[in-house]
């Protein structure tokens, strides 16, 4: 089975300071981490692999440096890095992140399932799972807890809600995104922290992937951000007080003015 | 301090100091009161390839030396002495395969040892053959094709979870301890089972158990290098595993010197964080002068026994000795630096004291190697 894992390099949570100026995360110095939940989707791709045969490809777009989260993958199990970097792709929005890794999928070959983690923790926005699947067409679950099943041609799941759980049984190829729950990701081994050090990252620009200029980075975006900021807090705060029963009356008359 | 460490011994650290920091500390309290063996921390432990870090290259391993063991056992010591202890028997199980056995025996079974698929125990200690192992009763006779053990083994790491033990026999009782031969047990095999369990102080994420073996049969070509050589055989194992135990020692020292100097800035009374005392500050640094000093001494030492010299008792005794003592010392103060809080269980000092006392009893008593030294000086005086 062709696996690939979509990982993207994250500013470390623990460390990220927002600066009260500008209102914007203020990156400096702050170590980058492969994105937590996308440690899980690798540990899925792994253990499937384990189990089934086949080839994990770990994919990201980013900066020159995101090769490390690369080679992080392969020390936990992962076959091969792909790195999409270009100046081109500075600015992309979720659309254009999609459209992009779905050409980079596309160049490398195809995949049987792609994994990507459920959200990513600076942007935050969960889109890039189902928008690669869009771009791709192909079908996807997000927020899978388990893998119960996978067959040639079909794969069975449970998709995380927030009072339970459903099976989704899904046609191959198909896309996954997961959530924590799912597994425990391994510390990376000896042995693959020395094929780590030794992997050559492939990294491929927007003309290896064949990406069309006017899809790409800011040109590409159909959003943009405008201002980052802390919401201030507004909205009317009211205590009442007295007996359980007069509050309770006081609160059921403020309901009323509103309906 | 900076010790040269190779790319891949610091490799080796980083990967074990992970592992106690993902999967060993968040676990480690509740293993402790459960008194629960931690399977699936060794699983994450094998899968991490430390089990393969010395079984030579030729049969699977990373063909690592005493300093690369002892690197990672300090690390994993440094999240619990239980798990780590687990881990060191582990090693202790294989060394006489290592040093004794036959290159059939060695392919047969180093492979999956170093895969950590299979995991194995050290069984020399009785009933009534502690300190004085040449004590052992478990006899091994030769029937045809097969040896037949009959005795028990007593207070065995990692018992009825292993599956390949190695066991200290007599095959000559007249010749006493020249009369000992090792062997191979294998989980499994006819006639061999598991006693009592033990209920223990510390190390609760460790196994300790009784082997019984009642005309337990195996095959003839079990028996680990030559008749009579057991015994000559465990001696070596247990020089070159001390620092092992040693280092098991410094890692939990380290630990509970980090507790306690965390809690010490952050502790205020007499309107002043504690570690603004110079009493509590001059009992932090002796702490780390005696982390720091073991940790030379088990380095040294490690880096001695992988020059393979003749006689190496002497230097593993000692840092066996220094390391432990030093432990014990450390974890006792470190509770004593946290007041009442480092009494209770929900700060981790309570179990570190409790672990750091087995480091002074077991693979030889540190009366026992004090002993040792002590022969040897007197040898070298002569
Ligand atoms: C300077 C800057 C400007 C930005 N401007 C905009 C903007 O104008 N409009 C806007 O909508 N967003 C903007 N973003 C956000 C950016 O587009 C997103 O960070 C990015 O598209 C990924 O979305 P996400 O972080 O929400 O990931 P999610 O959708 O939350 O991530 C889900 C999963 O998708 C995969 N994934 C996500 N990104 C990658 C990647 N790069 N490589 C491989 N796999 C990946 C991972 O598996 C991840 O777990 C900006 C970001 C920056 C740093
Ligand atoms: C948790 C645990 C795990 C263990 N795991 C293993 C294992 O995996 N495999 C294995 O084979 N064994 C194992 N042992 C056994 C361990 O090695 C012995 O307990 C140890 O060697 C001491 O023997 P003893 O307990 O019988 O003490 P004893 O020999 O009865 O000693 C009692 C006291 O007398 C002192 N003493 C005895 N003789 C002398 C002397 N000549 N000079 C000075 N003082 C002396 C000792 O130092 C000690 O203080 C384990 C023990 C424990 C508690």
């Amino acid at each position: 089975m062709n696996i690939v894992v979509c990982i993207k390099q994250v500013p470390d949570a623990k460390n990220v300071r927002l600066d009260p100026k500008t209102n914007t995360l203020s990156r400096e110095g702050v170590e980058s981490i492969m994105n937590p939940f996308d440690r899980h989707a690798l540990e899925e791709g792994v253990s499937l692999k384990e189990k089934v045969g086949g080839k994990v490809t770990v994919l990201s777009m980013g900066p020159p440096q995101a090769e490390d989260v690369l080679r992080e993958a392969i020390a936990c199990g992962a076959d091969e890095g792909v790195l999409v970097s270009d100046r081109a792709f500075a600015g992309a929005d979720t659309w254009a992140t999609s459209y992009t890794l779905a050409k980079a999928v596309e160049a490398v070959g195809g995949a049987d399932l792609i994994l990507c983690g459920k959200q990513a923790i600076d942007g935050d926005t969960a889109q890039v799972g189902p928008g690669l699947a869009f771009q791709l067409n192909r079908p996807y679950v997000t927020c899978v807890q388990k893998i119960r099943d996978v067959s040639e041609n079909a794969i069975q799941v449970e998709r995380m809600m927030d009072d339970g759980y459903d099976v989704v049984q899904l046609p191959l190829p198909a896309l996954l995104t997961v959530v924590k729950d799912i597994n425990e990701p391994r510390v990376p081994s000896l042995k693959g922290k020395m094929k780590a050090k030794k992997a050559e990252i492939k990294v491929l620009s927007a003309a290896d992937i064949g990406a069309e200029a006017e899809c790409i980075g800011l040109t590409g975006s159909p959003t943009q951000v405008a201002k980052v900021f802390s919401p201030e807090p507004h909205g009317e705060r009211r205590v009442f007080s007295g007996s359980p029963e007069e509050q309770i009356e006081q609160l059921v008359k403020e309901i009323r003015g509103y309906l | 301090m900076d010790y040269f460490l190779t790319e891949e011994q610091q490799m080796i650290k980083d990967t074990a100091r992970e592992l106690s920091e993902e999967k060993i500390i968040p676990k480690r309290a509740e293993l402790d009161e459960k008194n629960e063996f931690a399977a699936d921390i060794l699983k994450d432990i094998a899968k991490a390839d430390l089990f393969s870090i010395f079984v030579p290259e030729e049969y699977g391993g990373l063909g690592g030396g005493c300093l690369e063991s002892v690197l990672a056992l300090e690390e994993l010591a440094r999240g619990c002495v239980g798990v780590a202890t687990s881990f060191a028997a582990n090693g202790l199980g294989i060394l006489p395969v290592l040093i004794g056995g036959s290159k059939e025996m060695k392919e047969k079974y180093l492979p999956s040892l170093a895969e950590g698929s299979r995991w194995a125990a050290f069984g020399l200690t009785e009933a009534g053959a502690g300190s004085d192992a040449a004590g052992v009763k478990t006899t091994a006779v030769l029937d045809g094709d097969e040896w037949v053990l009959n005795g028990t083994k007593q207070w065995i790491t990692n018992g009825g979870e292993a599956q390949i033990y190695t066991i200290l026999a007599l095959t000559n009782p007249e010749k006493g301890v020249r009369g000992a031969s090792l062997f191979v047990v294998e989980d499994g095999d006819p006639g061999f089972s598991y006693g009592k369990k033990e209920d223990k102080m510390g190390i609760r994420a460790s196994a300790t158990r009784e082997l019984i073996m009642k005309d337990c049969r195996i095959p003839k070509d079990r028996l680990i290098g030559r008749k009579g050589t057991g015994f000559i055989t465990v001696m070596k194992t247990l020089d070159v595993s001390r620092p092992g135990i040693a280092s098991l020692g410094v890692g939990l020292g380290q630990a509970a010197l980090d507790e306690a100097a965390v809690y010490a800035k952050q502790r205020v009374q007499f309107d002043k964080p504690i570690i603004s005392f110079q009493a509590v500050q001059h009992m932090l640094a002796d702490m780390a002068i005696q982390v720091e000093a073991a940790r030379s001494l088990v380095y040294g030492t490690a880096k001695h026994i992988d020059t393979h010299p003749k006689d190496m008792s002497k230097g593993s005794a000692m840092c066996k000795v220094f390391a432990t003592d030093m432990a014990m010392k450390v974890t006792t103060d470190a509770v004593q630096v946290m007041g009442g809080y480092g009494y209770m269980k929900e700060y981790p000092v309570e179990k570190m004291m409790r672990d750091a006392k087995i480091l002074q009893i077991y693979e030889g008593t540190n009366q026992i190697q004090r002993n040792v030294i002590g022969q040897e000086l007197n040898k070298e005086y002569a």
